[in-house]
């Protein structure tokens, strides 16, 4: 079965991302996103700890390790761009500023419940960060992730069985073999990788989807 | 008024053991090591401390967690690729970890400075975190009830101060020092450079020197140094 690669799912997601948006990008695979956004659109992203128009990173040899990225990863600032103190930052997300966030998921239920945050296994140190805030703060929230497991078990789902991040919050699920939209109407294909039609999507997430 | 100590083990001098402690800092930025550096050095221990993680690398709060001094932590994301000090005592059951978002950490906080009683928050609602808290639905959405959390003192790094304890910060080092300076009884802030009076602009202070008990110029860690 084909699929698409991380770079084609993120230059995916880029595509949907509109003139003027105010966007946050999670870790890991949604940060590639910002490689692809056109350079013909205006848009600023947003970073938990306190930046507005955040630029690339800086060449090697000009970090500045005041200057970081959620990841804590030296960023650099696009002209025109701001720094805040948390509970602002905090205030752009959770007051609805942000348009669109993009995050990573263990699953993501059809009506948009997310799980990003805790496998729940015991032992595990559990960490949250700014997932909760981001899930629910954002006008609409779309995710990244591979469709099925390494064993082959569907990340979208009926009912998330992983601790969850936030209820009914997800808007859009890009995946490796399909685009979807979820909500209160379920699961719905966007577009899928040439050959996967419904039948057998259907089949690959056990789930009862629509186009 | 003169908020203006002579060395960070001056403006820590009086944190004794038990003692609840906001540090500012994500990760290694805005982190006030050198007052952290003084803490250590004078022996207290059994604090609980407030940061948004649970100490990077080797220095600032992870040094304080080596050196055993934190009974619990108050934090958002503990764990990292760096936090092996933190691992290694959470594993071992000789620290607490009480998890929060966040926002709503920043929230708590920034209702503790601004005397509010409580906050209702729509983050968390329906998850692990929320377990066992109250909620109320408000115009059709539902939010959880989360109390202030404040501190007996706040250790935060600015980038220059006054006398009277006027702050500006560098970069996304500011993070949470300006909400941790409201929420404590006594904050501290180590800043590269202490100025005269009226050098900095009125119109750019980020924390007025109200919020502020003590400064402490540390002018070797000033600027891109980490």
């Amino acid at each position: 079965m084909s699929r698409w690669s991380r770079e084609q799912m993120a230059a995916r997601v880029a595509r949907d991302i509109p003139e003027g948006a105010y966007v946050n990008l999670g870790i890991g695979l949604p940060t590639k996103v910002a490689n692809y956004l056109p350079m013909d659109r205006e848009i600023l992203l947003h970073s938990e700890n306190g930046l507005l128009g955040m630029g690339p990173a800086p060449t090697p040899g000009e970090e500045d390790w005041e200057l970081i990225n959620a990841g804590k990863q030296p960023v650099t600032l696009l002209a025109g761009g701001s720094y805040f103190h948390h509970a602002d930052s905090f205030a752009m997300m959770r007051g609805g500023h942000i348009d669109i966030c993009v995050l990573g998921a263990y699953q993501v239920s059809t009506r948009g419940d997310l799980a990003n945050w805790h496998t729940g296994e015991p032992g595990a140190i559990p960490a949250v960060g700014g997932a909760m805030d981001l899930a629910i703060g954002a006008k609409e929230t779309f995710v990244m992730m591979e469709l099925l497991t390494k064993q082959g078990e569907s990340k979208l789902v009926e009912a998330c069985s992983y601790p969850l991040t936030g209820l009914r919050c997800v808007s859009r699920v890009y995946t490796d073999l399909a685009v979807f939209e979820v909500g209160e109407n379920g699961a719905k294909i966007i577009e899928a990788i040439d050959g996967l039609d419904i039948g057998a999507l259907s089949k690959l997430t056990r789930l009862h989807l629509s186009e | 008024m003169d908020k203006s100590m002579t060395s960070a083990a001056e403006a820590v001098a009086d944190i004794k053991d038990g003692a609840s402690v906001m540090l500012g800092g994500f990760g290694t930025a805005g982190m006030p090591d050198q007052l952290i550096d003084a803490l250590i050095a004078q022996n207290v221990g059994d604090l609980v401390v407030i940061n948004n993680n649970a100490g990077n690398g080797e220095t600032g709060l992870a040094a304080l967690i080596k050196a055993g001094r934190v009974r619990k932590i108050i934090c958002s994301f503990p764990r990292q690729i760096d936090s092996h000090h933190f691992d290694a005592a959470y594993h071992a059951g000789k620290i607490e970890l009480e998890l929060v978002p966040q926002g709503n950490l920043a929230a708590r906080i920034e209702a503790a400075g601004a005397g509010l009683g409580a906050i209702f928050t729509p983050t968390g609602y329906g998850t692990l975190l929320a377990d066992g808290k109250e909620t109320r639905e408000i115009d059709g959405r539902f939010y959880v009830l989360e109390y202030p959390i404040r501190a007996d003192f706040a250790l935060i790094k600015a980038h220059r101060g006054d006398r009277w304890g006027n702050l500006v910060y560098r970069k996304t080092a500011r993070n949470f020092g300006p909400i941790m300076a409201m929420a404590a009884k006594t904050t501290i802030a180590q800043v590269s450079e202490i100025v005269p009076l009226g050098s900095l602009d009125p119109e750019v202070v980020v924390t007025p020197g109200i919020f502020i008990q003590r400064v402490v110029a540390i002018p070797q860690a000033s600027g891109a140094l980490a």
